[in-house]
């Protein structure tokens, strides 16, 4: 399997399209190293705006810069991307529909060393909270270089969330990318799971030890968890025995709250791994802290016989 | 002096039919940020009708210059100024906060023309200003951006992290007016949360300071020219004002900050008003 880092991808990305694109201008808080825009500064150094280590005021910033024309993306890890300038991301962007491009890196527990200050697992429940917000969640970097494309297209504020480390390839190259709307990674019968980012992959190796056993599952990449497409996720969920929900991420306010609220009223059993409700800590890698946090694929194995009782 | 005495009383009448318009706008018995609209009002009758480059038929004309309410709640100045301008019809003004209307409790640039940005949580707009005049930059063009800050909201740190950007950036094209009418919703400033000094600490973050009678409408027209001449660094005006200005029972009182004028009350400003009005 082909890996690559998606925040190198992110930064590649953003400079391929800042050739073609004049409007796209890059801000980060003292991250660039890390997040990848260095990259869009050095071949873009007077669209580039480092706003030092203040992300509130970077975001409103970004604010004026997209109500002036450009296509702002205002970049820092994803716990301070997305929390740190919570008000400035309602007031600054969302109320006014500004295009403005949040990208929350090194997002979930994917900085592992960092510790639970640096470990951005409720991103997605704050800025799925904020009205004219849409959130997307790349699995891959195939998807992470469709989604940045998506998202200059698209007029409004999004909010991108990329992991830290290097992730397999496993979204379709030739799959068109489209906000909103899941892809159905592999088919299958018995059990539909629900995931995104790079819990897809683990879906996807937890699926090959379940067909050794006889167990069909569907995996499904909900990588727009904002809009969220609800007679998509029925009609993915209906006729299987169960439903699984995984997500490296807090278990409030993610893709299980969710599918449990889409699916409501459907006897249907259902099962979520994620994150319980607790914060992070450091670890010497990110597997070590995936396992410790059960986000891997025998959760996932054990979690798909659970609903299949 | 840059501005002929005609010019004058005209932009003093201007800022008396906004303050009668603030008075109109929130009414007898209704709660409204009264005193900090009127603390406001010089200032924004002499960018609205003398210092600022916009066009009311075309407000999202490119080269406009651009003014950003960082004190949100201050926008009854703001709504008075765009409807005497013509951005929209004056009977808008009496449905300010009803249900679904353009006039929102704090401004709203989706629903109102010539409202540039979303403001009224404090401490945002001077960042906002920011981004809007790196743009300017970036498009080369000429345009100056307004932005006007509250002696009460630079509590809030994200003044200072706007502060150093503006400077960091050498924004010459970033013109703040610090509306100092020294009192905040709870009380004096000096007693309840003393922001002093204020033109020494722009200063030090390597700002242009200058200081005028924020209800002088020479000094304010000859500061914003002034400021035009300034390069490499951005401008604040402190501007000495009175909260409530313009209305006497409600002068330097916190309790008209968002206040409920009686009948009684109401009737006498509009008394007041409607003698220099008419």
């Amino acid at each position: 399997m082909n890996k690559q880092n998606c925040r190198v991808v992110y930064g590649q990305t953003l400079v391929e399209l800042g050739r073609k694109n004049e409007r796209i201008v890059v801000l980060d808080a003292d991250l660039c190293k890390s997040t990848m825009t260095r990259f869009f500064e050095q071949e873009f150094p007077e669209r580039f705006f480092e706003m030092g280590i203040g992300e509130q005021n970077m975001i409103s910033v970004a604010a004026g810069l997209a109500l002036s024309g450009k296509i702002a993306f205002a970049n820092s890890f994803a716990v301070f991307a997305a929390g740190r300038p919570y008000d400035q991301i309602r007031v600054s962007v969302c109320i006014g529909k500004v295009n403005v491009k949040i990208t929350g890196s090194s997002c979930g527990i994917s900085d592992f060393g960092d510790g639970a200050t640096h470990q951005g697992i409720e991103d997605i429940a704050i800025m799925r909270a904020i009205p004219n917000m849409t959130i997307l969640s790349p699995a891959d970097g195939i998807e992470t270089r469709k989604m940045v494309r998506a998202a200059v297209e698209y007029e409004g504020p999004i909010y991108i969330r990329i992991p830290r480390n290097e992730v397999p390839d496993v979204t379709d190259e030739k799959q068109e990318f489209k906000i909103g709307k899941p892809t159905v990674i592999r088919e299958g019968t018995d059990v539909t799971v629900f995931t995104y980012g790079y819990m897809v992959y683990k879906a996807l190796k937890a699926a090959e030890v379940l067909e050794k056993e006889g167990i069909s599952p569907r995996i499904v990449n909900v990588s727009t968890l904002k809009p969220i497409d609800e007679e998509a996720i029925k009609k993915l969920a209906n006729g299987v025995k169960g439903v699984v929900t995984v997500e490296e991420h807090t278990i409030v306010g993610g893709l299980a709250s969710i599918v449990a609220y889409i699916l409501r009223g459907q006897a249907i059993p259902m099962e979520a791994i994620a994150i319980q409700d607790c914060f992070g800590q450091s670890a010497l890698s990110y597997g070590q802290l995936l396992e410790h946090y059960g986000l891997t694929d025998t959760a996932i194995v054990k979690a798909v016989k659970k609903v299949l009782g | 002096m840059t501005i002929s005495a005609e010019k004058i009383k005209e932009l003093e009448k201007t800022a008396k039919t906004l303050r009668y318009d603030i008075v109109m706008m929130i009414g007898a018995g209704k709660p409204g940020h009264l005193g900090g609209s009127c603390s406001i009002a010089d200032i924004v009758a002499v960018l609205y009708f003398h210092k600022m480059r916009h066009n009311p038929k075309e407000p999202k004309w490119p080269d406009r210059d651009r003014l950003i309410l960082s004190k949100g709640h201050a926008a009854l100045a703001q709504y008075a100024a765009l409807a005497e301008c013509g951005y929209f019809p004056k009977k808008v003004l009496s449905t300010l906060k009803e249900l679904g209307t353009i006039a929102q409790g704090h401004p709203e640039m989706l629903r109102m023309p010539g409202i540039e940005a979303n403001t009224g949580s404090l401490g945002q707009g001077l960042s906002v200003a920011c981004g809007m005049a790196l743009a300017g930059r970036l498009d080369k063009k000429d345009y100056t951006v307004y932005c006007i800050v509250g002696d009460g909201e630079i509590a809030e740190g994200q003044i200072w992290e706007a502060s150093m950007t503006a400077a960091f950036y050498k924004l010459d094209n970033l013109v703040a007016i610090f509306d100092k009418n020294r009192v905040q919703a709870m009380g004096p400033i000096i007693e309840r949360y003393d922001t002093n000094p204020h033109g020494e600490k722009w200063k030090a973050f390597g700002w242009h300071v200058m200081e005028v009678d924020g209800h002088s409408v020479e000094e304010i027209a000859d500061a914003l020219d002034e400021a035009d001449k300034i390069k490499g660094k951005p401008v604040m005006i402190v501007a000495n004002t009175v909260k409530g200005k313009g209305v006497p029972f409600a002068e330097g009182k916190a309790e008209f900050h968002h206040g409920i004028m009686t009948e009684e009350q109401h009737k006498a400003a509009r008394q007041l008003f409607e003698e220099d009005c008419g």
